[in-house]
């Protein structure tokens, strides 16, 4: 019989996940060490992860990577390809590590046209730290620091990174996916694959935005979850390329 | 070797630049900016990067991100930016990346005055970020010090995989001296460096390499992370040996002057001129500030030191609790202090010894 389908070598053999189930952090992880060996980049990837629980793929993952500060992951990984162009260099961030107490490197990262890829988990709230409010959060949904839901008047509306960053001159490519069903996660492998491609190109910034689910602070079963992101999260976070140059 | 006259800071990024240093990223800050300013025009000399960093925070965090990469690595700041460096500097400790930042410090606190001041003693030697690590400290009285120093701070560095501090005021860093600059590494030797001692960096290799580079600043497991502070810790006994001082003409002396940097080199000129009078007055200087040069302190002959004088640019005193520790009440420890950008006086220190002796 043909083997059609394996583990990526990428995902150490002798771990188990410690996501929550119907975490998306697995998927977008798997989908990386999927481009990463149809590519043939592992032997360049130098991966810098983010502060969240995007950061608990440290133990997982069988590639080079490091972990920058809450929020520096931009910053970390601009030196990381200047003093390295020959490396992959590519940053695994959440929604508070990359458009809140990041901003301003991410920001910045992106209007220097730094060639770096750049993947970012849009679950709209924070997962590790039990479910506060992130910039991304929708109005109205509930988080342990917004008990009685956003309310846009305190707490300001929903950032939107794709549309901020399009705003900027350099970025090479910034894409909005998703993972809630099978075909959003091939469209999402592919803008990986894209983004990946860019820096090999030597085109700059590319930044591929995730929307995914946080089941547990969500406070909601895996299933539940993959219809929210289709009503609630999707319309404010539509999908698509928004800067492809 | 080449005599020139240079200003610190220019020196101080001319050595890092001839140790090898080829990342260097920053932000503006009074009284360091020729730092960065001359890393901008040097870095493509000699086919390094230069990256003016949004803020502190981003740019000690490229420096984490270079220096993870294996490449000889360096920022600098003042003391409000070393504040913010913090967060970056506690990473590198923690995840055991070597680099190299200078502060060129001011008044303090908050942001102070732009004006030289010892401010960030506690800072530097005692708490430069959170989780209670160490680094090697050294504090230069002279712009060929502070080149020498620097120089040495990356071997420093990489040997311990460890961020090194160099310590100078804004008096050190500003001043123009003439300075003999150190060989500058070839690209053959860097590259030496990086092969031989940096197997770790998180370049990209292949899945079988031996040395994969997981690159972590902290543990999720206690069992770990208290085996890599234990590690750490007996990093930092070892340095006892580095601990370095000038003891100048303390054989006889009745008042030692104990002092870092800038005070330091007042103070030694006020010695010069009380021995002049026939006072019999020493210095104790020390040039690591960590680990502290304790040992200086054993060769005084307590029978005939009326005082051990305390000198520095700091309202409140700081250096001055490890003076005592190290005198361990043998004698009295008096101060001779000034803040808020004050240089301290020769003639103040020249007052405070004759109020000592006129006791
Ligand atoms: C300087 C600093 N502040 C706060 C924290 C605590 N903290 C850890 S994870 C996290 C939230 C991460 O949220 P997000 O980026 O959305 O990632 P997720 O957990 O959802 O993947 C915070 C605030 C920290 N580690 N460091
Ligand atoms: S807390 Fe949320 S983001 Fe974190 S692993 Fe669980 S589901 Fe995923």
């Amino acid at each position: 019989m043909k083997q059609i389908y394996a583990r990526t070598k990428t995902i150490q053999e002798d771990k188990v996940s410690g996501f929550c189930p119907g975490c998306m952090h697995g998927t977008v992880m798997k989908l990386i060490g999927e481009v990463l060996d149809e590519m043939n980049l592992v032997d360049k990837a130098a991966c810098v992860l983010g502060i969240g629980c995007c950061g608990l793929q440290m133990d997982y993952m069988a590639y080079d990577n490091t972990t920058a500060p809450h929020g520096r992951a931009c910053a970390v990984a601009t030196g990381m390809k200047k003093a390295n162009p020959e490396s992959l260099v590519f940053t695994y961030q959440g929604d508070g590590d990359f458009a809140s107490i990041g901003l301003a490197e991410s920001m910045s990262a992106a209007n220097r046209g730094e060639n770096i890829t750049v993947i970012f988990i849009n679950n709209g709230i924070y997962g590790m730290t039990g479910g506060q409010m992130a910039p991304t959060t929708l109005i109205g949904m509930k988080s342990s620091t917004s008990p009685q839901g956003r309310d846009a008047k305190e707490h300001g509306y929903p950032m939107h990174m794709c549309e901020i960053l399009n705003q900027l001159t350099a970025p090479a490519y910034l894409e909005r996916t998703s993972c809630n069903n099978p075909a959003n996660v091939m469209k999402t492998k592919k803008a990986i694959k894209k983004a990946f491609q860019n820096q090999i190109d030597g085109k700059g910034f590319s930044m591929v935005e995730i929307v995914t689910s946080c089941p547990t602070n969500w406070g909601m079963d895996a299933l539940k979850a993959l219809d929210y992101i289709e009503e609630k999260m999707l319309p404010e976070f539509p999908l698509g390329v928004i800067r492809d140059q | 070797m080449s005599r020139v006259f240079m200003k610190g800071c220019e020196a101080i990024a001319e050595a890092a630049v001839r140790a090898g240093c080829r990342f260097f990223a920053g932000y503006p800050i009074t009284p360091q900016n020729e730092i960065p300013e001359y890393f901008a025009r040097r870095m493509p000399e000699v086919g390094g990067s230069f990256v003016q960093g949004e803020s502190e925070v981003a740019s000690v965090n490229m420096v984490y991100g270079a220096a993870s990469a294996g490449v000889r690595s360096m920022t600098s700041s003042s003391s409000p930016g070393i504040a913010l460096k913090s967060e970056g500097i506690s990473y590198c400790a923690s995840a055991r990346i070597p680099m190299v930042y200078a502060n060129i410090s001011r008044g303090g606190p908050g942001v102070g005055s732009i004006q030289p001041a010892q401010m960030d003693y506690y800072q530097a030697t005692k708490a430069s970020g959170n989780g209670g690590f160490q680094m090697l400290v050294f504090a230069p009285a002279s712009v060929q010090e502070a080149v020498d120093m620097t120089y040495k701070a990356f071997d420093y560095a990489d040997r311990d995989r460890n961020p090194v501090l160099i310590l100078a005021d804004g008096v050190i860093g500003t001043m123009m001296e003439p300075v003999t600059l150190p060989e500058m590494k070839t690209d053959e030797e860097i590259a030496e460096i990086k092969e031989a001692k940096k197997a770790w960096a998180c370049i990209g290799h292949p899945l079988d390499y031996a040395n994969r580079s997981w690159i972590e600043p902290g543990h999720w497991k206690t069992a770990d992370m208290q085996r890599a502070n234990e590690e750490a810790s007996r990093l930092y006994e070892s340095w006892g040996k580095e601990a370095q001082a000038e003891e100048y003409r303390t054989e006889d002396a009745e008042v030692v002057i104990a002092a870092y940097g800038i005070s330091a080199r007042i103070a030694k000129s006020a010695v010069n001129q009380l021995r002049k009078e026939g006072i019999k007055a020493g210095l104790i200087r020390a040039i690591t500030v960590h680990p502290f040069p304790s040992h200086a302190f054993e060769h005084i002959d307590y029978g005939k030191v009326k005082a051990v004088l305390d000198v520095e640019m700091s309202i409140p005193a700081q250096f001055v609790t490890d003076v005592e520790a190290a005198v361990k009440n043998r004698c009295p420890v008096e101060t001779c202090l000034c803040s808020g950008g004050n240089i301290m006086s020769r003639d103040a220190v020249i007052e405070s010894v004759r109020k000592i002796l006129a006791k």
